[in-house]
Order: C-alpha cells, then sequence, then structure tokens
C-alpha cells in the first residue's frame, strides 16, 4: 500500500516536472470569452462573439483595423484612388492560400464584396458596402472597385469583419467551418464549451508565436474570476466581473489592463413620443444625469463621461460633457418651462447586460430627484429588438452603441431615437462624400456639438474595456477599435 | 395487462401531443425576431428578410407547427436557427454532459440521504437526529450556486485538484472528464441529499407508527430486522416520488451550476436558445423533456409496484 502511495507521489512529481518544463516553450493559450458566438462567419451575423474569434486570426479582409484603430493594409498590400475619388485599385498581395490548399485572386475578391451587397444577402451591415457601383477584377492580383459618390470611409469599412474575403467553394460552409486566409486555422468547436484554433503554417505573411488558441465560453461573473484564478484560462480580453478587478490588481500574476471600446452608453431617449419630442424635457433629463456617479455605481470606476455620440479617444473628440451640467435644480426648472411642473411619469426599458441594468436603477434614482418618475421595465435582447428597436414602444432605454464611429445612425429618421434634423443630415451627408482628414475631422466635430445641444439622448459614458490576462502574456489589445482578439502578435514571454 | 398498456400509451401521446402544441404556441408570441436577434441593430430590412427566408420562418405558423411535428415522429428535430446544424446532434452532445452530471448527482445524493434519514429516524428525539435535522435545513436553504462557488475556491483556486470548471469531453479520458464534473455533482447533490433524507425520515416516522409495526415489534423482531425489513420498504414511495422529481430536475434545471462551472449542459442550451429565439431548439428539447419526465414518471410507477406489492393489483 505504501508502495502505491509513493509510485502515485512519484508519478505526480514527474508529470508535474514535465509540465513545468512545457511552460517554458508555452505556445498555446486559452482565453475566456463571454459569450459563445451562434455561429462563425462574420459575413452573416452581427455577434460580436464572432469577431472575437475569427477577426485577423481566421479570415482577413481587404484592409484591416489595427489595435488603434487606424486602417492597415491586409489582403491588399497596396491600394491607389483615382482623381476624382470614384476608383479604388488594390493590389493583392501574391501567393495567398485558403486554409483549404486554394489560392486567392482577384476572383475571390469580387465574389466576397458581390456577395455582401447582393439583393438576399444575410449581411449584417449592408450599409458598409451602400457606395460600391462596381467591382471587377482587372487582373489575378489587381481589383477595382468603382463608387457611386466619393467615400471618405470606404478603405476603413473594408476593415469589418463584416467585409472579410471569403472563397466561393467555402463560403456556405463558414458558419461551421470557416475558411479564410488568416494566419490561424479553424480547428474544433465544443459547442457551449470552446472554439479551438491553430497556427497556419502556410500563413503568407510572418508566422504567428502561438502554435495553438482556445476561447472558453464563460459567461458568469464569478465563474469568470475562478477560471482565471484557478489558471484555467489565462487570459479574459473583455472581463465581465469589474467588481473583482481590484483583486486582480493585487496579484502580481495577473495584468490589468483597462482600455476604451467603441461603445457609447448612452440613455437612449424616444425623440418622437411626447414629452420627450420638447427639446427642454430631454434637457432637463441631461441636467438631471450624474454621470459620474453612474460610472461608480454601475461600473466600478470605470469608464469616461461622454457629451455627444464620440468615442473620447478618437482624434475628432470634442470635450461637450459641460453642455448641460449635473444640476438637479436647472432640471425641474426646464420641466417646469415645458409645462411639467408636477413631473413626468415614464418607462424604462433597460436589457440584460450589467451597464444597463445597474446603470438603469442609478439613472431612475438620478432621474426621480427631479420629478420624472420611471418604471423599470427589464427586457432581454430579443424582446428589446422587437419593442424598442423594430416597434419603437419606448420611453428611454440603456444601450451601449458598440459600432465603431456610428455618429451617421442619427441620420436614419426610421432610426429608433426617432430623432429628425436636416441640419445634422446635411453634416452627415457632407461627410460621406469627403474623403480629407482635415475637412472630415471638422464636419464630425459639427456633428457632436448638434446632437449635444439637441440633447437627442442622455450621453452617459464610454464603457471601458476591461483585460486581465497573466503577467507573462504580451501583444493583446488595450483598447477596441473593432471587437476583436486579435492574436498575430501575441506571445509568451517567459 | 395490454388494455391498461394501451390506455397508459394513449394517454402519454395526448400529453406530448398537449405539450407540443402549448410550447409551440408560446414560444411563437413571445415578442423576438431570430433573424434581427442575428443580424443585429444594424442591418437592412432587406438582409433581416432574406434571413428569415432562409430560416423559413415566412411560412405561416399552422405550416410550420405541421412540419416540426411531421419531423419529429420521423426522427428529425429540424435544424437549430443559430448554429445550423441538426437539433439532435446538439441534444446529445449535451446529453453527454448532463445526463452523467444528473447520474451522479443522484447517486451522490441517494447515498447520502437513505443511511442518514434512517439514522435520523432511528434515533428519534435524540440531540444526534436534532443535528441531522439542523444540518438538512442548512443545506436546504444554502443557496446551491453559493455553495458551488465555495467549492471553486478551496478545491479549484486553492488547492487546484480539479478545474474550475468546463468539461473537456469524454475524449480527454475517464479521469479528467469525471474530474470535472465532481464539483458540479456535489453542489448539486447536497441540497438534494438535504430533502431527500429529510423526506425519507419523515416516512419512516410515519410506517413506523403504523399497526403492523407494532405487532412485528410485539411478536419479538429485533428493532433493526423491524426497521430494514418492515419499516423502509413501506417508506420508499414517497422517497422514490422525490427521486423521480429530482431526476427531471437535475437533467435540465441545472442551468444556474452549469454556468459557475460553464458545463455545456441541456439546461444552458435551452436557456441560450431561448435568449437567442432559436425557437425550433427550445420546441425540440422541452418536448424531448416533457417526454423524460412522462418516461421517469412511468419508471416511478413501477417501482411503486416493487416496492409495494398491494399497488401491483390495481
Amino acid at each position: 500500500m505504501t508502495m502505491t502511495i509513493k509510485s502515485i507521489l512519484a508519478g505526480t512529481a514527474l508529470v508535474f516536472a514535465l509540465s513545468t518544463q512545457a511552460f517554458a516553450a508555452k505556445t498555446d493559450l486559452t482565453l475566456g470569452v463571454a459569450l459563445e458566438p451562434p455561429h462563425l462567419d462574420p459575413t452573416a451575423g452581427a455577434a460580436a462573439a464572432i469577431d472575437e474569434i475569427v477577426y485577423a486570426n481566421i479570415f482577413e479582409g481587404l484592409t484591416r483595423i489595427g489595435p488603434n484603430g487606424t486602417v492597415e493594409p491586409a489582403l491588399a498590400e497596396s491600394w491607389s484612388l483615382s482623381d476624382d475619388e470614384l476608383v479604388y485599385t488594390f493590389n493583392l498581395h501574391d501567393g495567398v492560400t485558403f486554409h483549404d490548399g486554394t489560392s486567392l485572386d482577384a476572383g475571390d475578391v469580387v465574389f466576397s464584396l458581390d456577395r455582401a451587397r447582393a439583393e438576399d444577402s444575410t449581411n449584417a451591415q449592408k450599409a458598409l458596402f451602400a457606395a460600391i457601383d462596381t467591382v471587377e477584377a482587372v487582373d489575378d492580383l489587381t481589383v477595382m472597385v468603382t463608387l457611386k459618390q466619393p467615400s471618405g470611409s470606404f478603405l476603413y469599412n473594408m476593415g469589418w469583419g463584416d467585409a472579410v474575403i471569403v472563397a466561393p467553394e467555402t463560403a456556405e460552409t463558414n458558419k461551421e467551418n470557416p475558411v479564410g486566409t488568416g494566419p490561424f486555422r479553424f480547428d474544433s468547436w465544443a459547442k457551449g464549451s470552446s472554439v479551438s484554433i491553430v497556427r497556419n503554417p502556410d500563413y503568407w505573411g510572418d508566422q504567428v508565436a502561438l502554435e495553438k488558441a482556445m476561447f472558453r465560453f464563460i459567461s458568469d461573473p464569478a465563474a469568470a474570476t475562478a477560471s482565471l484564478l484557478a489558471g484555467d484560462v489565462q487570459a479574459f480580453p473583455n472581463f465581465p466581473a469589474p467588481e473583482a478587478v481590484p483583486q486582480f490588481e493585487a496579484d502580481p500574476r495577473f495584468a490589468v489592463v483597462i482600455g476604451s471600446t467603441e461603445g457609447e452608453t448612452i440613455l437612449s431617449t424616444n425623440n418622437g413620443k411626447p414629452p420627450f419630442d420638447k427639446l427642454e424635457v430631454r434637457q432637463a433629463i441631461a441636467h438631471a444625469i450624474d454621470r459620474q456617479a453612474i460610472i461608480d455605481g454601475a461600473m466600478f470606476g470605470q469608464g469616461t463621461p461622454i457629451g455627444s455620440h464620440f468615442a473620447p479617444h478618437h482624434p475628432a473628440y470634442v470635450e461637450l460633457v459641460e453642455t448641460y451640467p449635473y444640476d438637479p435644480e436647472r432640471a425641474k426648472e426646464l420641466l417646469a418651462e415645458a409645462g411639467f411642473p408636477d413631473g413626468i411619469k415614464a418607462t424604462i426599458k433597460l436589457p440584460p447586460p450589467s451597464y444597463a441594468r445597474r446603470g438603469g436603477e442609478i439613472v431612475a434614482a438620478q432621474l426621480r430627484e427631479v420629478g420624472i418618475d420611471l418604471e423599470i421595465i427589464p427586457v432581454e435582447w430579443a424582446q428589446w429588438l422587437d419593442q424598442v428597436f423594430k416597434a419603437k414602444d419606448y420611453d428611454l432605454t440603456i444601450v451601449s452603441h458598440t459600432e465603431p464611429n456610428d455618429i451617421g445612425i442619427y441620420a436614419r429618421d426610421d432610426y429608433y431615437f426617432q430623432y429628425r434634423n436636416p441640419e445634422f443630415n446635411d453634416v452627415m451627408a457632407k461627410l460621406d462624400a469627403t474623403a480629407g482628414e482635415e475637412e472630415r475631422y471638422a464636419l464630425m466635430r459639427q456633428a457632436q456639438e448638434i446632437l449635444a445641444n439637441d440633447a437627442v439622448n442622455g450621453f452617459m459614458f464610454q464603457l471601458a474595456k476591461t483585460g486581465i490576462w497573466d503577467a507573462d502574456i504580451e501583444g493583446l489589445w488595450e483598447n477596441s477599435p473593432v471587437q476583436a482578439n486579435d492574436l498575430t502578435e501575441v506571445r509568451w514571454t517567459n | 395487462m395490454l388494455f391498461y398498456a394501451l390506455r397508459r400509451l394513449f394517454l402519454v401521446s395526448i400529453t406530448l401531443l398537449v405539450a407540443s402544441i402549448v410550447v409551440f404556441a408560446v414560444l411563437e408570441i413571445v415578442p423576438g425576431d431570430p433573424a434581427r436577434l442575428m443580424l443585429g441593430i444594424n442591418a437592412t430590412e432587406d438582409a433581416v428578410a432574406a434571413l428569415r427566408l432562409q430560416m423559413g420562418l415566412d411560412k405561416p405558423l399552422v405550416t410550420r407547427y405541421f412540419s416540426w411535428i411531421g419531423g419529429m415522429l420521423t426522427g428529425d428535430f429540424g435544424r437549430s436557427y443559430t448554429y445550423s446544424v441538426p437539433v439532435m446532434e446538439l441534444v446529445r452532445e449535451r446529453m453527454v454532459v448532463s445526463l452523467p452530471l444528473a447520474l451522479l448527482a443522484l447517486i451522490l445524493s441517494t447515498t447520502i440521504a437513505i443511511p442518514v434519514g434512517i439514522f435520523s429516524a432511528a434515533r428519534r428525539g435524540t440531540s444526534a437526529d436534532a443535528g441531522v435535522m439542523a444540518a438538512t435545513q442548512v443545506g436546504i436553504a444554502i443557496p446551491n450556486f453559493w455553495f458551488a462557488l465555495l467549492l471553486v475556491y478551496l478545491f479549484a483556486v486553492t488547492f487546484r485538484l480539479v478545474p474550475a470548471g468546463g468539461f473537456p469531453g469524454w475524449d480527454a479520458g475517464l479521469g479528467p472528464a469525471l474530474a470535472s464534473l465532481v464539483l458540479p455533482a456535489i453542489a448539486l447533490a447536497l441540497p438534494q441529499a438535504a430533502i431527500l433524507s429529510r423526506v425519507t425520515r419523515s416516512a419512516l416516522l410515519d410506517v413506523m407508527s403504523e399497526d403492523y409495526i407494532r405487532t412485528a415489534r410485539a411478536k419479538g423482531l429485533p428493532a433493526n430486522t423491524v426497521l430494514w425489513r418492515h419499516a423502509l420498504r413501506n417508506a420508499l414511495i414517497p422517497v422514490l416520488t422525490i427521486l423521480g422529481l429530482q431526476f427531471a430536475f437535475l437533467l435540465a434545471g441545472t442551468i444556474i451550476i452549469e454556468n459557475v462551472f460553464y458545463l455545456p449542459g441541456l439546461g444552458r442550451l435551452v436557456f441560450q436558445a431561448i435568449t437567442q429565439r432559436d425557437l425550433i431548439v427550445v420546441e425540440s428539447v422541452v418536448v424531448l423533456l416533457v417526454a423524460t419526465v412522462i418516461v421517469v414518471n412511468f419508471l416511478v410507477d413501477l417501482a411503486y409496484g416493487w416496492a409495494d406489492p398491494r399497488l401491483r393489483t390495481r
């Protein structure tokens, strides 16, 4: 009996020694992600969970968005724009192959872009391709895209996950078995558990340092914390439990990296429904909101106050938080001026994320102070899309708008804010047709100011990105200009 | 006997049919468009319409019900809207986690609860009995997700004996697979054991006051023989009923524990499918679960007959 115990101990010691040895040359990584994607085709779904696995890892587009939000070359090594700003000519990299061995040529690009903008396309971001008139293959490695009108954001748009290049042979099966051109190949998907990807030895660019990466789906905040502490996952790029962050900050084994996202978190207001169609009422709401209290209470201090619908890290950002500073007395006056001296009764519909549910409680308490009595109605996403987004049957709601550079949504007349301002639409139309950076920034500033002055929505804060990973990992993104876990530069330093 | 079986079968079919209609109707009434959910808020109306067409959601309600139910009868449970794989495949993948976990928890809770219940009943009124009762009260009151987290922090984070969660798959070997099921099984089993031991105790005490027990005692049988041979067997009826209910719960009602341990179980599949409006998955899995509950109840009925011969003739 003692012999057996001894040999077990010896065996355990040996395994332990081997595993420490393996640790020295670590080339695999397990990441935690909060949500499981419905499928793995970024050209047929809006779920951020899809891009969080495949973007830049499995699929690539003509261009790509870098860690700081800039447009970088990807499958197109270079491009030129005609003088009338209508024709883009893309030069593709030579020697690019898809994971199934077939080579990439101009025909695949034509196919991908035509498919995305086709009549029966199920691309979730069809608007990205709206400016395209025709796509032609000039030769095997040259593609010519002709636009209907000049578009300043075209190269950026082509860097979205929804605009990646796919092969005609595999386009229909990418949902289950994604075949791209990226530095990682899809390996396996254990539904409900994890997706694994492995290094693509035939990659056209530099080889990545990781041999294998696994994305594990862990949505419960307490479970996410435990999984990191137990070492089951070594990185959680979008950590879902802000309350547990101090614990990790105090632990030298982990790096806690707090960056920004493209998520403008706003108290969306139904501008088309009385009494919220009155500017004074919306201004009153803006004066009644104490942004820092919401950030502290709902997000444990993580987040940056915003005064309009624009990301603070963008070069064209204007500081507008003080347009309507926190001033409950002024809010009450404005309500009285608008004809509601006795206050207002309204509802607030809150979708599941904690920024909305926790933030909504605080917003309701703050608005009650000035006489706006909110009934809180929790809804699921499906209900939210149906009732709030589609039927516009709501007074107030809280949503983080996570698409990058999405100020243009305010120019859509049928959008759920029901905001209609011809002056703003003009600015957006000009922005669409302008390519020069300085002029574009000037228009963006103008747009931000219009929205802030109109108090279209209660602009609250920019959602933070909380990343926690093993202190020996480098190369993960600090910010998320697009929702991605780009692993191309990730390596173990030890 | 044949008539009995046929009648029983008829009732089961009616139950299943009604369940399928109710499930289908409820899910169709619930607001939420699976296509819009998949494509998000930036999608154009025609893209959503194209996806609805692909999913077959453009067909009228009645047509969809009959094609679903018709498929089920031939063993085709349809394809998941979100995953676009056959529903049966999804269920099978989850069953290999949920079923062993449920059985493990059930075995664990029974092996704890029945001896504890007997022990407690045999020492009724003593301080040992009071101690057991207090412990089971605590066991019922503790929220199982909280207890699960304690287990994780102790055994996974501090001692690193087992993983904090996840399921490596049976391909990874029996050891790792079982290791990942141990904590969830304990977390599930303990509250169940607490209930079960209280039921065992009170059932035993009820039986112990029956006339035939007094007779058995009067004819001079030792106390243990009376307890084990005469009392226990009769006390098993309510215990079996609870076991049947618990099994059905363990199979699909363990969503919270599955979340804490991020296990790919049936509960999470249904939950995820509901939030994603993957209606076909919800409908099919719920009907399958209804069928399982009916079968388990039937088995419990048979077990009644085994425990109490008087019930066989009815």
